[in-house]
């Protein structure tokens, strides 16, 4: 298919349907409400569901009951909405229901601003909901990549039987860039015959079941506690990660992703040519974290410091801290009420810190 | 010869955890004779509640869904709106759709959402251990207003039935009772009624059901009977409300 100039948004509207999703309920909030808009017209079309609900605590549970019902299924919101569908995502992962939720980061805490941000990286990897609830979390940095992503994380919320992330920043979601769907990425809903609450007809074993999240014997808890424990150790095999200008030896690693790593790259290449080498390692996956990666990057060339470069006041600092097992100081620069860092800064910060090193 | 009377086939032969003169028991029957009498068994989702009647689906066979604390008519509005062949129902109690969950359940009314509410209302909160609920009666005691409901500082019940007929949109809202045998007919009679709008594809249907519990009353089962009917059933008349053919007029 040819490339098209589409508004991140709308990217990721286009991707759900071009992945085989039809059921998306949403609430407005900026700076994500063109998923809806675009959705509004576009599902019907395609014999779809759309459905605006009255607000995000509703909607998580509309995405549930659609899951559990054995739809494939979506949503997309921002920060503050999140944080109201999170009750609904932890009762997803403890009752192992696929659905896919798009966050389009905007400042926080509170009503914060709508301009883009990363304020919501330890809720998505690490407080996503009560209870030992996690989820699979993917960060793109291009609106191709998040049209991909959007794409590959159905089928990931489906093996996995748990709801996936997608996190992008308020700019991937409102710029526009040329964007193709690769037709190879649709997939078909796996076999739910075994968990889905689709009607015991519908089903070749006739018999009921059922999706909960109550297990009040505390033998039957622990043991539905480890069986999500299994599925997130397994999810390390879905690690996703990009390596940038890591050939050649440097002394300064940058970890960064989303929106504030493509500034951070630029840096790097600007730096490049004065001759200056700097390492990038661009998460692709949050959760899981690309830890050994990051360890290697650092272990194998003459490191002498870790840059935590995020639209957020050192969110994603620890994660590092713990990959490069104290081989090397992590620091940590960002900025977090809307502004993006520019190359330039990156540069200054780069150069100061060389030259105490 | 024909059997006159036999447990319904949605109904597991199992003793429940339900306290000695409690209705949920009577209620469930209802909900699966009805579906048994529909013959929707296999095509039939449930959504169970928070609260005494989340372990509905140990008694009722057929396939159920478990919802968060009030928002059972979410989860009934995302299968019913992906799968709007299935026949769904939401079972909830008054702390869960009256308190928490009434943002939810006057949505889904007024957006006529297709699937049936049993709305089973016996103004006091049961599994949490008998705290105030907006259904509780003025100077009722409850375990969070020892000295009875002060209207002047938490208002009057809510009579959810009236609540949700002042919607413009087209539905059935009935408030019922199972004190009695000739109520327990009545209420039967409306639930077979909500479930065949809900077939019909005509329009959202709640099921008020008056209901007692004697645990947290802090009375026996006759006395809860009595009481149900002196103090509740005069706040919360009988009958139906709102029928779509009454819409249509």
């Amino acid at each position: 298919m040819a490339k098209v100039l589409m508004k991140g948004n709308e990217a990721i509207a286009e991707a759900a349907i071009r992945a085989g999703c039809l059921n998306y309920f949403a609430y407005p909030i900026t700076p994500q409400s063109e998923v809806a808009e675009y959705l509004c017209w576009r599902m019907p079309e395609v014999n779809g569901v759309f459905l605006q609900g009255e607000s995000e605590v509703a909607v998580a549970y509309m995405i549930f009951g659609a899951a559990a019902a054995g739809a494939r299924v979506f949503t997309t919101s921002s920060s503050p909405g999140i944080s109201l569908m999170s009750e609904g995502i932890s009762y997803l992962a403890g009752a192992q229901c696929p659905a896919v939720f798009v966050n389009i980061m905007r400042g926080g805490p509170g009503l914060g601003g709508i301009l883009p941000s990363q304020a919501d990286y330890l809720q998505a990897t690490k407080g996503i909901g009560h209870g030992d609830c996690r989820m699979l979390v993917m960060a793109p940095a291009t609106v191709q990549e998040a049209a991909e992503m959007v794409m590959k994380a159905f089928p990931l919320a489906e093996k996995y039987r748990n709801p996936v992330m997608i996190l992008g920043d308020g700019l991937i979601g409102q710029m526009m860039e040329p964007v193709e769907f690769p037709d190879d990425l649709k997939s078909e809903p796996t076999n739910k015959d075994e968990w889905a609450t689709n009607g015991m007809d519908h089903r070749k074993s006739k018999t009921r079941n059922l999706v909960r999240s109550l297990f009040l014997d505390p033998v039957v808890l622990n043991n539905n506690n480890l069986v999500l424990k299994e599925k997130y150790e397994k999810m390390k095999d879905e690690i996703l990660f990009e390596s940038y200008n890591t050939e050649k030896d440097y002394r300064i690693l940058i970890v960064s992703y989303g929106t504030m790593s493509r500034v951070c790259r630029t840096a790097v290449d600007m730096l490049a040519d004065e001759g200056i080498h700097v390492g990038l390692i661009r998460p692709q996956t949050l959760f899981p974290f690309p830890e050994e990666a990051i360890c290697k990057a650092v272990t194998s060339s003459g490191c002498k410091l870790v840059l935590s470069i995020e639209m957020s006041m050192g969110q994603m600092l620890e994660d590092v801290q713990r990959s490069v097992l104290g081989a090397c100081p992590v620091e940590w620069y960002g900025k977090c009420g809307g502004e993006v860092p520019t190359p330039e800064e990156i540069i200054d910060l780069i150069k100061a810190r060389m030259a105490s090193l | 010869m024909a059997k006159a009377f036999q447990k319904p086939k949605a109904l597991f032969d199992v003793p429940t955890h339900y306290c000695p003169g409690c209705t949920h028991g009577v209620i469930h029957r209802l909900v699966a004779e009805t579906i048994d009498e529909l013959g929707v068994r296999g095509r039939t989702v449930g959504i169970a509640p928070v609260g005494c009647a989340v372990l509905a689906y140990n008694y009722i066979d057929c396939d159920f869904q478990e919802a968060a604390h009030g928002r059972a008519p979410a989860m009934a509005t995302g299968v019913k709106r992906v799968r709007p062949d299935l026949m769904v129902f939401t079972y909830q109690g008054d702390g869960d759709l009256a308190s928490i969950g009434m943002g939810e359940i006057i949505h889904a009314a007024n957006r006529g959402e297709k699937f049936t509410t049993i709305f089973v209302n016996n103004a006091v909160y049961g599994m949490t251990g008998g705290q105030m609920a907006p259904t509780t009666m003025p100077d009722q005691r409850t375990t969070t207003c020892p000295a009875g409901r002060q209207t002047n500082d938490v208002g009057m019940p809510i009579r959810v039935a009236e609540l949700l007929s002042a919607l413009v949109t087209p539905a059935y809202i009935t408030r019922q009772t199972v004190i009695k045998p000739k109520f327990i007919k009545r209420t039967k009679k409306a639930i077979k009624q909500a479930f065949t709008y809900q077939m019909e594809k005509r329009c959202f249907s709640l099921v008020e059901v008056v209901s007692t519990c004697p645990t947290n009353w802090g009375m026996t089962p006759i006395q809860s009977i009595k009481w149900a009917e002196e103090a509740l059933l005069p706040y919360y008349p009988l009958g139906d409300l709102k029928t779509p053919e009454t819409d249509e007029k």
